[in-house]
């Protein structure tokens, strides 16, 4: 049977049949590479259509429908537009910053794909320590908004930059925490021995409740994170313009757009990985035949089912709710996440030590 | 007691938040409450909710007949001037002077559509319709005669 490793030992082996060692590594980086930039581009059209689209039928809309079938080509007509569009650098502002904080953005998003696991053995870098990897650099994604924020110049700019930075470092701790009652219940960090720990159920479903306070709250914590409605106060519409990104125009914005979606799109993954079993398809304990059955829907459309879902959900939140004040959104975080998290933690540790899960 | 009110606090939020997911998705599964209106397209079946004020107008009956008694309640409500009233004198049959309109000149292009005038009228003479494509290439053309040519007021309308 095909899989995504047998392709990859039949590139590398032709590769290495033609070339010495040092120059097949570089062809394969470059392969990995193009393919993660090929990723990014689908997904930033295929998420901008699909939360148009869910927006406009929650608000009683029709959203785009003119643009190919059904407005299905909107988003790349949008993409074409923001290309020829130019890049203006205001005035005032500090240049080497300005430009620099959209590639910041972007590159945390690219790095951010390394350790997640698309299908069976299609993961770019199994690393041990995945989960600490992903809370790390996830966090890393304020200092282009800083960055942009300060760099323009524009007090709008920078106060949405300055909200930001309170609310990704707070909400950091709350998204770690959750995900770290999976971490418990698995005993490792690493990507690929999450998911094969759920081949006899996902943890959603094998860790009873602690399971499921923390799914709610690793989503409530990545929505804030990913600076998505209602916690979309680093862009705040009505009262910040478009706050951090104010000032950016053409692709410098496009780049600021498409790496917000990304990240939500690797958050959403994530939260799939840890809660929802990655790639592994809906297994019940020793229910073999209806185990077997599952086997055949290939992993990689498990894989995506469960982090479009997900993302479907986040939509759902972001179309729903109205925005919290500052003040609110730090009291969700200090007063009811955080110590919801922690006495979760417990429990969950309690749950693992005693062996009640599944 | 505090630890009751926390708890409480959070099913109450849990609770609220949900009944709001449900409307909506309520709304993202049933396209038949889209109430958008594809206008240039569905010119010809397009349904405008009740309310909606396109223009004044002032009905005539099938004689040429207008309610209107020119008592100007309509242009003193009128807040930016849309409405002038010109009036004249009637000489009835029996030789009395009665006072009728000559013209009731409308300014659509000053008119806001705040019904204000609707409102005001004593005899239902004036309403709103709901024509709404006033394009014109000339901006004369906005200024309108609400009354026919040669019409008159209605018997028994004082």
């Amino acid at each position: 049977m095909w899989s995504f490793s047998n392709i990859a030992n039949l590139v590398h082996e032709v590769l290495a049949e033609h070339f010495n060692p040092a120059i097949t590594l570089a062809i394969e980086m470059v392969i990995a590479g193009v393919s993660v930039i090929g990723l990014f581009a689908i997904l930033g059209l295929v998420l901008v259509i699909m939360e148009r689209k869910v927006s406009a039928w929650m608000q009683i809309r029709l959203g785009p429908n003119r643009v190919g079938p059904k407005g299905m080509l909107q988003s790349l007509a949008d993409t074409l537009k923001l290309i020829v569009k130019e890049g203006m650098t205001p005035n005032g502002a500090d240049k080497l910053l300005f430009n620099l904080a959209p590639f910041i953005a972007m590159i945390v998003a690219m790095l951010l794909m390394a350790p997640i696991a698309f299908a069976k053995d299609l993961q770019m870098w199994d690393l041990n320590i995945g989960i600490l990897y992903v809370s790390a650099l996830s966090s890393v994604t304020v200092i282009s908004i800083l960055m942009a924020g300060w760099s323009s110049n524009n007090k709008f700019s920078l106060l949405g930059a300055m909200r930001s930075g309170a609310q990704i470092v707070s909400y950091e701790l709350s998204a770690g925490l959750s995900a770290l009652a999976i971490v418990v219940l698995t005993g490792s960090l690493q990507i690929s021995e999450i998911i094969t720990s759920q081949a006899n159920g996902w943890w959603i479903f094998k860790g009873h409740i602690p399971a499921i306070i923390a799914f709610v709250t690793f989503i409530i914590a990545v929505t804030a994170e990913t600076n998505r409605a209602p916690f979309d106060l680093a862009e705040a519409e009505s009262e910040l313009t478009a706050g951090f990104h104010t000032e950016y125009s053409g692709m410098k914005f496009a780049l600021f757009f498409l790496a917000e979606y990304v990240n939500v799109f690797i958050m959403c993954s994530i939260a799939a990985t840890l809660f929802f079993g990655g790639w592994m398809p809906l297994h019940i304990g020793n229910w073999h035949k209806f185990n077997h059955v599952m086997d055949f829907i290939p992993s990689s459309i498990w894989f995506f089912g469960k982090t479009f879902f997900l993302i479907f959900v986040i939509m759902w939140f972001r179309w729903t709710f109205p925005r919290l004040r500052i003040d609110q959104l730090l009291d969700l975080e200090w007063k009811y996440l955080l110590p919801i998290t922690m006495f979760n933690l417990l429990l969950v540790t309690a749950v693992a030590i005693l062996g009640w899960h599944f | 007691m505090f630890i009751k009110n926390y708890i409480k606090n959070i099913f109450s939020a849990v609770k609220s938040l949900l009944v709001g997911m449900k409307r909506t998705l309520y709304y993202f599964t049933h396209h038949k409450e889209i109430i958008t209106q594809q206008y240039p397209d569905n010119r010809d079946t397009l349904i405008l909710p009740e309310r909606f004020k396109g223009e004044v107008v002032m009905p005539h009956n099938e004689n040429n007949e207008h309610r209107c008694t020119g008592c100007t309640a309509c242009e003193l409500a009128c807040p930016n001037g849309s409405i002038k009233v010109i009036t004249k004198f009637d000489i009835s049959p029996d030789g009395k002077k009665k006072k009728a309109i000559d013209k009731l000149v409308y300014h659509l292009e000053l008119c806001t559509m705040c019904n204000l005038c609707v409102e005001a009228c004593p005899s239902d003479a004036i309403k709103m319709a709901q024509t709404f494509e006033h394009s014109v290439y000339d901006r004369n053309q906005l200024t309108k005669t609400l009354n026919n040519p040669g019409s008159k007021i209605m018997d028994g309308v004082e």
